[in-house]
């Protein structure tokens, strides 16, 4: 079995880095090349702070406050024809910046024109609904709490959407790992038969690699076979196979090899 | 005198069959195994396929049931989430004795490809399983050949004793 790797640091640690590599940039350009954002740019600059703005990839995207959140789409959803809220959710920069990046995607059907309200909050805060605004809003957010641990305030059914309400952790940070916390890898055996079948069932199988050491005999790895009747013990103990059945099944016992004859010479 | 008279003494004469209990309620049991619809994921089509008229269960007596009342037979068809791990656990003890598991496809047997924190790491941590078939997913003539497997099994059991308590792997 592989040595255990503690995992809780993955960001800081990446598995592999290229020197040379360039993180690849989408090119940003400015908001005065498109008639219609740089009006509701001017819009929306007229009421609340705008921290940034630009345009990539056709789309607009605006960086506000995180208090302006609410007042903000408000005013793209009435004023500015932004009638569909697509997509929204968060980014876990807690590892460089100790915040969360929150986005909302915005659709205008009638001028077809796409924008991205961005905004960051900490660890520690809430951010204000905007499901009073748009429906999909409420799973959206529902899913951005389950999976961050961000609250947010005003919200109709602040649960959570897709682990189980009693689950411990967020896991879409990056600081969860992939295989799960203590909690996660011993939830249904705790949930179901309580803390002391912990020592029955044991600890789950994680290594998809692993390779017990009778399946050199058994199902022998390509490049690793020894010779029949190597002994592949390496001082351990023998383990006794076991089955479900109390007493063991009818067939394998008569077949035992201790209880029948074995011709251990082939051309006899 | 009849004219149709029986001799009842030759070979096929007598309406009368000689066997055990063990085999006439094994025989009974293996060939109406009911099983409960429990399709998780992609397996579950699978399990579908196999029950509908192409491979068609109803022939083995296998026949779907969506109460756990009245199944004997479960087959885990597909990934076990953690969060649903309860339940399986749940309708697995509704099931009235004597019962069965198949454990269908690699996702109910170990986790499969899903190595994460949401998936449990094979159904036999939660319930007993009886036979586990490979694949991803399965065939459904894997899961017809795990059928007749798990008739020979219970044909081979006592039919009289309590069902002798699984360990859990």
């Amino acid at each position: 079995m592989r040595a255990y790797t503690p995992k809780d640091d993955v960001q800081k640690k990446p598995y592999y880095t290229d020197r040379y590599w360039v993180a690849p940039q989408v090119a940003k350009s400015d908001v005065s090349e498109d008639a219609v954002f740089a009006a509701d740019l001017e819009a929306i600059k007229a009421k609340f702070d705008v921290l940034d703005a630009y345009i990539q990839v056709g789309q607009m995207v605006v960086v506000i406050n995180a208090v302006d959140n609410f007042g903000v789409i408000e005013l793209m959803k009435n004023e500015l024809s932004y009638n569909q809220l697509s997509e929204m959710s968060a980014i876990d920069w807690l590892a460089t910046e100790g915040k969360f990046e929150i986005f909302y995607q915005m659709l205008s059907m009638s001028k077809r024109k796409r924008i991205r309200v961005k905004c960051k909050i900490g660890e520690k805060e809430s951010i204000q609904s905007v499901e009073k605004l748009f429906r999909s809003a409420d799973w959206s957010e529902r899913e951005m709490y389950d999976m961050f641990g961000v609250v947010v305030n005003n919200h109709p059914f602040m649960k959570r959407i897709l682990m189980p309400d009693d689950w411990e952790g967020f896991p879409l940070r990056k600081t969860y790992p992939l295989q799960g916390d203590e909690f996660a890898q011993w939830y249904e055996v705790d949930k179901i038969f309580g803390k002391e079948a912990r020592e029955i069932i044991g600890p789950e199988n994680r290594d998809p690699a692993r390779v017990d050491r009778y399946d050199t005999e058994r199902f022998a790895r390509l490049g690793h076979e020894v010779p029949r009747g190597a002994d592949i013990s390496q001082g351990e103990p023998d383990t006794p196979l076991v089955y479900q059945e109390e007493g063991g099944v009818f067939l394998i016992e008569k077949f035992d090899a201790e209880k029948s004859v074995v011709i251990s010479d082939r051309d006899r | 005198m009849a004219q149709h008279q029986v001799n009842y003494l030759k070979d096929g004469g007598l309406p009368v069959a000689l066997t055990t209990i063990d085999k006439v309620v094994n025989w009974g049991r293996s060939n109406s195994i009911w099983a409960l619809t429990y399709g998780l994921a992609c397996c579950g089509i699978e399990m579908m396929a196999s029950g509908a008229s192409r491979y068609d269960f109803d022939r083995f007596g296998t026949i779907f049931r969506a109460s756990p009342r009245q199944a004997e037979l479960m087959v885990v068809a597909g990934t076990l989430t953690k969060k649903h791990a309860e339940f399986i656990r749940r309708l697995y003890d509704q099931m009235t004795e004597p019962k069965w598991v198949i454990s269908m496809g690699s996702c109910a047997n170990t986790g499969g490809m899903f190595n994460t924190y949401a998936t449990v790491q094979g159904v036999d941590r939660v319930i007993p399983v009886d036979l586990y078939l490979p694949g991803c997913a399965p065939r459904p003539e894997t899961l017809q050949y795990g059928v007749l497997l798990l008739q020979q099994k219970i044909r081979k059991e006592s039919a009289s004793r309590a069902q002798k308590p699984k360990r859990l792997m």
